[in-house]
């Protein structure tokens, strides 16, 4: 499905921001990608749509390279990939149907998008979608009258409508409570998998990761130095991944109302912490 | 009460006024430079004191004789400032629709670079020369009569329009661009969809205070031959029928608070 | 990836405004248009003309080129004359607008009849152009440079005067009433309590004016009120196309200059 191929990205002023990564997603799985800041978590999800080209290396989608589409090409490709914001990124000014029909904009024609006269096929799904993610019965509030939890559903029935073949999430709970993210991630893991779409999501918070994700790529400097199930993590190997940084600071804490089972598997892996690992 | 001191020689501590100018040295030397200033332009300028000695009992003659202002002609005056308004009208209009394309070349985020050179060539261009000089190229090429004045006007306008619409576009958070973009969608339904409703409020706005700034200008490119009241009143000059001027000139005021009062209530009821 | 079967509950129909938000949009299209075309076309314009325009401005900016080197030498005294009429007509505007401006704000006008006054003469003065108060202070002092520091002088206190005004308005009241608590007098509160809260928008509106005013004072001339519009006008009339490059050459020069310190200027104080 996925295929990254030798990427590397080096920006003009000499960083290095990808080095030669190899990576292959050939089952409908959610793969978290963990790393210190800097790592290249957020370059590797733009180069694989092409909003940041990659300097060298190819991207395969379904065994077509993104890298040599041309404008047109890269278009159509892209409406094949969804992509989720870590800063929502909605057009604050419009509703939240149109928003969420925004994802369908690649397979419609420009007055079609002026007049807002979508296919009744999209207008359905989009009304579906917005109930899947708890958001009935929104869809006519202007998007900035919403919270940071909900205007990030409408962001990922946004990418969802699409029906991509890969879904691409650049840090979605960042700035969000942990309530707030876990449920997130939550819907996230849910129609990845109902919909049997791969998705790259780009996390910072470790525990997040490990708890939802099936497989785990770890990034530093550029480099893939991890990249396995998730329940091969272990604390070694996070300090692997995070060298100097700190990597139990990512990890957001709770308030006492919450008792997921997260809670406490993230406790007993906090308790091992990094100093112990390097004895 | 005993003052209070720091030191053991008794001396108060010191305490400035904080100027706008800090540096002492600074200040006097602008001020020199000021009064230096005032006293050289005053000799080299071609100043004819007799002249302006004269001018200011010349000047009580003609207030004299402005007032009462003269009536007979409003019909004359009526067709000038009907014709104003028209142009202001025309050119605000058309000066919406023009300034959406340029104002969309000069957004650095938007275009490649040489359209962006290109766009905002054009707007520094029409903004650094005064409208009257806009007025006198197409006086020039279309003669005398209001289609050199409908023309400034919308030049002036797209320009002012144009600049604000390339800033706002430039100021956009950039995130909703990429969003959009990731989608597939092409150059124009980005436009339409992530564009559009980020800067309409403004732009809506800023179309109507630029009306009420056309209603200004009309009344001036008149003076070089380019139509509207403005040419009335240059004739009215030019001919010593100082009472007629009054009257314009009370005429130009009305018209311009006129504009003004409307244009401040329709932007209000847009917001 | 197949899209899921959507079941038929789902509405299918959406629609962004209601049918009667969508009638009044049409309707405002509509009013726009027609106004744009009524005044179009009740204007006396000579629509044959627009048939060799291009050929009329072709052949204009040929003349145009190359620029009379040799005439820059005509141009510096006249240069040097609109940057004086631009800020002689400024410093003159302000220190009128000055008092003007407590007249005309809410919080230090006397009564309402001393506001409403303030108010007239400052939107009076507004709502003539620079180049008509030309035309009045041409026929008043006769040609030259004073009626062009005369006319920009009587524009400026308009715009001057109503931004000191507001920034009055927007002082911070508890200031004034703490020093009128102590005794103060009008003056001593005028000086230290709302001068030093408004200096910096004086000083920023002055420096903004007179680089609007350099824009200004190129034209007066045309007019008969001083400044390089005086050489501009009647190169223009004598078709010298030539010295007219050279003469817009240098007036953009000075506007971007005078821009360039005023903004360098406003941003210092901000």
């Amino acid at each position: 499905m996925l295929e990254l191929r030798n990427l590397s990205k080096v920006y003009p002023n000499g960083t290095k921001a990808l080095d030669d990564v190899c990576l292959t997603v050939d089952q409908p799985q959610v793969v978290a990608i963990i790393g210190p800041s800097g790592a290249g978590k957020s370059t590797i999800l733009r180069c694989i749509n092409r909003l940041v080209d990659s300097s060298s290396g190819q991207v395969l989608l379904n065994g077509e390279d993104i890298c040599s589409l041309s404008k047109s090409g890269l278009r159509k490709a892209r409406r094949r990939i969804g992509m989720i914001f870590q800063e929502y990124n909605l057009v604050e000014r419009l509703t939240v149907m149109e928003n969420v029909l925004s994802g369908r904009l690649g397979y419609v024609g420009f007055w079609t998008a002026y007049r807002r006269k979508f296919p009744a096929e999209d207008i359905r799904t989009a009304f579906e979608l917005l109930e899947r993610v708890g958001l009935a019965g929104t869809q006519n509030a202007r998007a900035d009258a919403l919270s940071g939890g909900q205007r990030q559903r409408v962001g990922i029935a946004r990418a969802v409508i699409q029906a991509p073949d890969l879904l691409l999430v650049d840090e979605p709970t960042a700035s969000l409570d942990p309530k707030t993210s876990r449920q997130i991630m939550r819907i996230l893991v849910e129609l990845s998998h109902e919909r049997n779409t791969p998705s790259l999501i780009n996390i910072h918070d470790v525990r997040l990761a490990q708890t939802f994700a099936d497989r785990i790529i770890g990034l530093c400097g550029g480099k893939v130095v991890f990249d396995g199930l998730s329940s091969q993590i272990t604390p070694e190997i996070l300090t692997r991944i995070y060298g100097e940084e700190d990597w139990s600071t990512t990890i957001k804490k709770d308030t006492p109302e919450d008792n997921d089972g997260a809670v406490q598997a993230s406790e007993e892996l906090k308790d091992q912490g990094p100093e112990q690992a390097q004895q | 009460m005993t003052p209070t001191t720091t030191s053991n020689t008794g001396q108060l501590p010191e305490w400035q006024r904080i100027k706008l100018i800090q540096n002492t040295k600074t200040r006097w030397f602008l001020a020199g430079v000021v009064v230096l200033y005032i006293i050289v332009t005053l000799f080299t300028l071609e100043v004819d004191w007799s002249r302006i000695a004269s001018g200011l009992t010349r000047a009580g003659k003609m207030f004299a004789g402005m007032i009462p202002p003269d009536t007979s002609r409003l019909q004359l005056m009526f067709n000038g400032i009907l014709e104003s308004v028209q142009m202001a009208l025309a050119a605000s209009v058309f000066g919406m629709i023009l300034a959406v394309p340029i104002g969309i070349c000069g957004a650095s985020n938007l275009v490649p670079k040489p359209v962006y050179i290109f766009g905002r060539s054009i707007i520094v261009l029409t903004r650094t020369f005064h409208e009257i000089i806009i007025a006198i190229f197409f006086v020039k090429i279309f003669g005398f009569g209001p289609l050199a004045g409908v023309l400034t006007l919308i030049v002036a306008g797209t320009s002012f329009i144009a600049k604000m619409v390339a800033e706002d576009i430039e100021n956009m958070p950039p995130g909703h661009l990429e969003a959009i973009r990731a989608t597939g969608a092409s150059f124009p339904k980005l436009l339409l969809y992530c564009v559009a409703p980020q800067i309409l409020p403004r732009y809506l706005g800023v179309s109507i205070y630029r009306l009420d700034a056309n209603i200004r200008h009309s009344t001036v490119v008149g003076i070089v031959g380019a139509g509207g009241i403005g040419q009335t009143l240059a004739a009215t000059f030019s001919r010593y029928d100082y009472d007629f001027s009054c009257t314009i000139l009370i005429a130009i005021v009305a018209l311009v608070f006129l504009g003004e009062i409307i244009s401040s209530w329709i932007r209000s009821y847009l917001r | 990836m197949t899209r899921t079967e959507t079941s038929s509950r789902y509405p299918d129909i959406w629609k962004k405004y209601t049918p009667v938000q969508t009638l009044l949009r049409y309707v405002g299209y509509m009013i726009a248009v027609f106004i744009a075309v009524w005044a179009l076309s009740d204007l006396d314009i000579t629509w044959f003309y627009f048939l060799d325009a291009h050929v009329q401005v072709a052949d204009m900016l040929t003349r145009m080129w190359p620029p009379d080197a040799a005439f820059i030498q005509n141009l510096t005294k006249p240069l040097v004359e609109t940057i004086h009429i631009a800020t002689l007509g400024t410093a003159s505007s302000v220190v009128i607008a000055f008092p003007l401006a407590f007249l005309a704000a809410r919080n230090t006008t006397y009564n309402n009849l001393t506001w409403f006054i303030g108010r007239l003469i400052l939107v009076t003065s507004r709502s003539v152009n620079t180049v008509v108060w030309g035309l009045l202070f041409v026929a008043i002092f006769g040609p030259g440079p004073v009626a062009g520091i005369w006319a920009i002088a009587f524009r400026s206190i308009g715009f001057v005067g109503k931004l000191i005004s507001e920034a009055i308005e927007e002082i911070d009241p508890g200031v004034v009433e703490a020093m009128e608590a102590t005794g103060a007098s009008r003056l001593q509160v005028l000086m230290i309590g709302i001068l030093p809260q408004v200096m910096p928008v004086i000083v920023g509106t002055t420096v903004y004016r007179w680089d609007i005013n350099i824009r200004e004072s190129t034209v007066l001339g045309f007019v008969g009120a001083g400044g390089i519009g005086i050489l501009l006008y009647s190169s223009i009339n004598q078709f010298l196309w030539r010295e007219v490059t050279v003469t817009l050459i240098a007036i953009f020069g000075i506007v971007v200059l005078s821009e360039l310190i005023s903004a360098t200027v406003r941003k210092k104080i901000s």
